[in-house]
């Protein structure tokens, strides 16, 4: 098959789907919601360099702290920096730390999970020990700590997050390949000779994968959020990329003075990825656990 | 008649989970006994019956022989060969001649897995079948199971079949090793009455047309009545009785299958039977009761019962009892 071919089952397939999410009531309507939100985020985040009407990172584009106008329509900063310009560019940041935490997580969370539980036994222990040890911390203090010891830099600070969410997605997977691994059909499958490989990767991981998903997109919004903090306190990325964490630190600086659209834009933005992933994940966790369908 | 499985001084202790705590105090572990020593023999071609109440270990005994769980003590052997013992490519060997059915439907077909792929898995597992050679192997079976025309059931989810069907795909993965031996754990006994009968009668014909032996295993005497060879009761994880299924239903000799049998409804209000009706609870299969684990709900007990245990002996030919009282 060719790629042309490829892509155009993935939106034959795609289309209908997203379509019959409207079908199902209220849930359908949020996800649906959620994932406008986000891809006109993530939209506006690639078209960015084409569209932004100044350098988001020269100085002095504007005077220096100019309110809102019909020139600089969300104002300038106190270095006269067109916001707009780094409201269009900032999310870059956010949207790749978060997809890479979230990755990173899924690949050490997930088989961690999976293979722990199958096990079971004293690895089963052990890892479960040190995994709810990470848990008890509050995430941003653990976040906080590990980003310092890393340094500042996008694959650092993602590490830092996935550190935090790694036990979410192992303690979800455990408890249900708990559940899984005891129903018939993994015994059927024992009971055909099926070495426990493909035991946990074609009869219980496919099983997990509803799950799985819905921990996925709140991480998302989660990791944006740890994602500012991080940035916010210092420990983000350096101040010559766009971001919307840095115009937080800036803007509350500058709202003493009265320059409220500093802080105000950049933090609508914030909000709004959050939301878009949690709206995702309302919706998926009700439309994919059964047991909530109607 | 030779031997197909032969199962002897079987047993299988699960030890009681117990807190950290307990572990450091107690004396003792506690098990539950869930099979408790029991001997018998299934020959080829015939249908053997485990029967009884629910955690008299009739489901531990099928799965110990299928070797999903290890047996704690006793020897396992398949056609004269001891397989108690057996590991990794020679398991994976048996695994082609013995295979199992469970009770519920709805939880042993993998809901992410179309038909074909349920059915035809093993195939893969052992290198037998692939691609289009697997579909034709699969399409074969499921019309022995009765599922036609079979193409249409090829490409769907288990979700999208009823309760039956799903049973009879069960019985398809089972049968496509062509295998010997199958134990059939309580196959009907989520299914709609409706549907029963049609289930068994496909069962007792794949056994005429494959060869196939089945160790059935129910708490339905009335289904055991209708498709056994022979018929051993079980009560707390022993063997109380086992004979053929004309002498057992004719001359139940234990209590036990006494009280069973007159359980069994009869579909005529103008007939009437005594019923033996049994007092109290199964005891816990932690702490069975000393002597003859059965005394404590017998209608006729004596001093004896309490104290020493009764050996399963033969009676009458082929008809094998656990009591005191019932001597040849």
């Amino acid at each position: 098959m060719s790629k042309v071919k490829i892509k155009q089952s993935i939106l034959a397939r795609l289309i209908p789907r997203l379509t019959s999410l409207t079908k199902k009531g209220p849930s359908g309507w949020m996800a649906i919601l959620g994932i406008i939100i986000l891809s006109a985020l993530v939209i506006m985040t690639v078209i960015a360099p084409w569209i932004r009407p100044h350098d988001p990172i020269k100085t002095g584009v504007g005077p220096i702290r100019a309110p809102p106008s019909s020139q600089f329509p969300m104002g300038t900063n106190h270095l006269g920096q067109d916001m707009l310009s780094r409201i269009l560019c900032g999310g870059s940041i956010m949207l790749q730390i978060s997809t890479l935490s979230v990755l990173v997580c899924f690949l050490i969370g997930v088989p961690l999970g999976l293979f722990s539980s199958y096990v079971g036994g004293i690895f089963d222990r052990a890892c479960s020990l040190v995994i709810d040890a990470i848990y008890a911390f509050p995430g941003l203090v653990i976040a906080i700590a590990i980003a310092a010891m890393l340094g500042p830099g996008v694959v650092n600070m993602a590490l830092s997050i996935a550190v935090v969410y790694i036990p979410s997605y192992f303690r979800i997977v455990r408890s249900q390949v708990l559940s899984i691994k005891e129903l018939t059909y993994v015994e059927a499958a024992r009971a055909s000779g099926a070495k426990w490989h493909t035991i946990v990767f074609r009869y219980i991981f496919p099983n997990v994968i509803p799950s799985i998903v819905v921990v996925a997109t709140i991480n998302f919004a989660d990791a944006v959020l740890t994602a500012a903090g991080l940035t916010f306190i210092g420990l983000g990325v350096t101040k010559d990329v766009p971001d919307w964490g840095w115009d937080l630190t800036d803007g509350r600086a500058l709202l003493s003075s009265g320059t409220w659209w500093v802080i105000t834009f950049p933090g609508i933005m914030i909000i709004l990825l959050a939301l878009g992933f949690t709206l995702i994940e309302e919706g998926l966790s009700e439309l994919l656990n059964p047991k909530l369908q109607r | 008649m030779s031997e197909i499985v032969k199962v002897e001084h079987l047993k299988k202790y699960f030890p009681v989970q117990k807190s950290f705590l307990e572990q450091l105090f107690a004396r003792k572990m506690s098990y539950v006994k869930a099979v408790d020593d029991i001997t018998f023999s299934v020959k080829r071609g015939e249908i053997f019956t485990l029967a009884g109440e629910s955690g008299c270990g009739k489901t531990t005994t099928g799965r110990l022989i299928i070797r999903l769980l290890e047996p704690t003590v006793g020897e396992i052997y398949f056609n004269g060969a001891d397989i108690t013992k057996l590991k990794g490519e020679k398991l994976r060997l048996l695994r082609r001649k013995m295979q199992i059915i469970f009770q519920d439907p709805y939880a042993s077909l993998n809901p992410r897995m179309k038909i074909v792929d349920a059915v035809g898995h093993p195939l893969e597992i052992h290198d037998l079948a692939k691609g289009k050679e697997k579909k034709e192997i699969v399409l074969e079976v499921l019309e022995k199971v009765g599922l036609t025309p079979p193409e249409q059931f090829t490409n769907l989810h288990p979700h999208q079949l009823s309760g039956g069907q799903r049973q009879r795909v069960a019985l398809a993965r089972s049968i496509i090793f062509n295998p010997e031996f199958i134990v059939a754990d309580e196959p009907v006994s989520m299914i709609d009455v409706s549907l029963r009968t049609a289930l068994i009668d496909l069962m007792l014909n794949l056994r005429k047309d494959l060869g196939l032996t089945y160790l059935f295993i129910t708490h339905d005497l009335a289904v055991a009545k209708y498709i056994s060879d022979r018929i051993a009761i079980m009560y707390l994880g022993k063997i109380v009785e086992m004979s053929n299924k004309e002498s057992l239903f004719l001359n139940p000799m234990h209590p036990y299958t006494q009280a069973l049998l007159s359980a069994i409804p009869i579909p005529n209000p103008e007939r009437k039977r005594k019923r033996i009706e049994l007092t109290g609870e199964v005891p816990s299969a932690i702490n069975i009761p000393q002597g003859c684990r059965f005394h404590s709900r017998c209608p006729y007990k004596r001093d004896e019962c309490s104290k020493k245990e009764p050996r399963i002996t033969e009676v009458e030919k082929e008809h094998f009892v656990a009591c005191h009282f019932i001597k040849s």
